[in-house]
């Protein structure tokens, strides 16, 4: 006889317990909230995985409500847009956050990664961690390129019309590939069809199944900490880690002031500067998207400058794109590069901390040089960078296993 | 049926089976998807050939058109122009046309890239990523520039026979599309064969 039969007609436990014979309830939220133990010393690097669920809600919420007043066609798309701005209520507010909420996406989401490569995150047992994350990446990237083309302004239609061009790249089946990426013979109608549909559907179910997947992952290995230890090692005579506060409500209340920082400074872009000067919203998208004329200064948006940058650097069309592609994929690997014993830069030699300093610079860098004119100064500069950039991946396994480390400690390191 | 009753080949037989059937399947019914991304049928219709008087046009003119939505310059070139076409061509990468043999149809594999020699038709889309380049038919000796076309992307340059420079990130000519002079003051683009 089941439980749930044996207790057929007795109301005892209540409603939870109701539930809870039917659906994990309070099982699922001990897991993953009250009774999920992370390390005791986060410090603010820890603040961005939250923060990103954050932009995530926002972008799905405005999403949702700009497709009430979007239209997908090449003769309405650029009209409809301004329709939002001007004649919706409260609709460039909508559009705003979520014009912005797509730049603060990716500087959310650099960050958390940078944190990752600040505290070996990404090494065992969290390789899966980092190479979901890095999926989630990927997806976020798409999904602010089919995202561009919308407004089918000028920017939209040619940094559309070069990064498709760029799959035309790959031998053989290249031509095939573009067409039916576009659906049509030049970027048109049909293909702001169907980004759309990408963006509104495709991407952003494949986002929340892999951000799904990246938590489950997450709470079966335990968060990382600054010291890059595991706080496992010694638990309490109840089986909780001795430098672990649960999830809820120690951290919750902790990502909260985060939150509150975060949409403050969210808040005075979307009412202040809501282009960002050119770099969230470029000026040439402000003209309908014109076949017949390229803008004089074509750049995509900030956050896909240092790739750009390197895609440029390379006189070579094959060459570039596959240089491209590396650059993008080449951080999967970082779990297998990093060869270093331990975590946490805390604890890591100064060839590390070198390497990291000088990618950071390098990736700023590029990010710059991607948004200029491709002076033969800015191109010589950017493949200086692009070399700086692929050395720090291809060299790693070199000097992470080369550099001297310091003895970890047993506990966490933290203030009373 | 206990375990030592199994037949596991062919156990083993029925599951590569079951798989490999459901693989077919899976494959065959991915055809109509797949195919329904390719151009429909209205998006060949549109693509239909577009005409181009040359009534009006003047020597040294240029008139933009879209086939298919794509760019197409066609340009009445000047006996000057024309004269320029066989100088400085070590600095072409391709000055014969012959590595890129799809980037022209075969009337136009020639000297002056087109059907007659007066008349250039290419497609105004930069054989690097797409950009639609520029015209600059001003010749500037100091510059080494005999006029041509030249992309505000990445930088390439192509001449006045849309033949691309060397040390540009495009890697080959302008594409020339199929074309036909339909009368001497009308160019039909997008079909070379047949009646107008």
């Amino acid at each position: 006889m089941s439980r749930i039969e044996a207790e057929v007609g007795k109301p005892q436990g209540g409603l939870m317990k109701w539930i809870d014979d039917r659906f994990p309830f309070t099982k699922t939220m001990e897991h993953h909230v009250t009774k999920y133990y992370a390390s005791k010393n986060f410090n603010w690097w820890f603040v961005f995985g939250v923060l990103a669920m954050v932009v995530l809600v926002i972008q799905l919420v405005t999403g949702i409500f700009l497709t009430m007043n979007y239209k997908p066609a090449a003769a309405e798309a650029f009209a409809s847009v301004e329709y939002i701005m001007r004649d919706v209520e409260w609709g460039w507010l909508i559009r705003y956050m979520h014009s912005t909420g797509a730049s603060f996406f990716f500087i959310v989401v650099y960050l958390h990664m940078f944190r990752a490569m600040l505290y070996g995150s990404y090494k065992k047992p969290r390789e899966l961690i980092w190479l979901i994350g890095m999926m989630i990446f990927f997806v976020l990237m798409a999904e602010g390129f089919a995202g561009y083309l919308l407004p089918w302004g000028q920017m939209s239609y040619w940094g559309a019309q070069v990064i498709i061009s760029l799959f035309g790249a790959i031998p053989g089946v290249g031509d095939a590939l573009v067409e039916i990426i576009r659906g049509d013979y030049s970027i048109s109608d049909i293909t702001l069809n169907r980004f759309f549909a990408l963006h509104v559907i495709v991407l952003p179910l494949a986002l929340i199944g892999l951000i799904f997947v990246h938590i489950v992952a997450l709470h079966e290995v335990g968060s990382n900490n600054p010291d890059g230890i595991d706080i496992k090692k010694y638990k309490d005579e109840n089986g909780k880690p001795l430098d672990g506060v649960a999830f809820h409500p120690y951290h919750t209340s902790k990502d909260l002031v985060g939150i509150i920082v975060f949409l403050m400074i969210f808040s005075a872009v979307v009412f202040f500067a809501p282009d960002m000067g050119g770099m969230f919203l470029e000026h040439a998208n402000f003209e309908p998207a014109n076949m017949t004329a390229t803008p004089e200064h074509i750049a995509p948006v900030w956050y896909y400058t240092p790739y750009y940058a390197i895609l440029r650097a390379v006189p070579d069309k094959l060459w570039g794109f596959i240089l491209f592609a590396l650059a993008v994929v080449l951080p999967v690997f970082l779990p297998w590069l990093d060869r270093c014993r331990v975590r946490s830069i805390r604890y890591r030699g100064w060839m590390y901390k070198t390497a990291l300093s000088v990618f950071v610079v390098t990736f700023i860098m590029l990010g710059w040089l991607g948004l200029q004119a491709a002076t033969p100064t800015y191109v010589l500069l950017a493949r200086v960078f692009s070399v700086f950039y692929f050395a720090f991946f291809l060299l790693m396994p070199f000097y992470t296993a080369m550099d001297k480390t310091k003895p970890e400690p047993d506990r966490v390191v933290y203030h009373d | 049926m206990t375990e030592d009753d199994l037949d596991r080949n062919r156990r083993h037989f029925l599951t590569v089976a079951t798989v490999a059937t459901g693989v077919v399947g899976a494959g065959l019914v991915a055809i109509p998807f797949v195919s329904s991304l390719k151009p429909s049928a209205r998006a060949q219709a549109l693509g239909a050939p577009v005409e181009v008087p040359l009534g009006s046009m003047q020597p040294g003119e240029m008139v933009r058109v879209l086939w298919r939505g794509r760019l197409v310059f066609v340009l009445r070139r000047t006996e000057a122009m024309l004269a320029k076409l066989p100088e400085g061509t070590d600095n072409l990468r391709d000055p014969d046309s012959t590595e890129f043999a799809e980037n022209q149809p075969d009337y136009a594999a020639n000297d002056t890239r087109s059907v007659k020699p007066e008349y250039l038709v290419v497609e105004g889309s930069c054989t690097h990523l797409g950009c639609a380049p520029l015209e600059d038919f001003e010749v500037r000796p100091a510059e080494g520039w005999g006029g041509g076309f030249f992309c505000p992307c990445h930088g390439s340059k192509f001449d006045l026979a849309g033949r691309v420079y060397k040390g540009v990130p495009a890697p080959s000519n302008l594409r020339v599309p199929p074309h036909r002079f339909v009368r001497d003051d009308l160019i039909l683009i997008g079909q070379d064969t047949g009646a107008a």
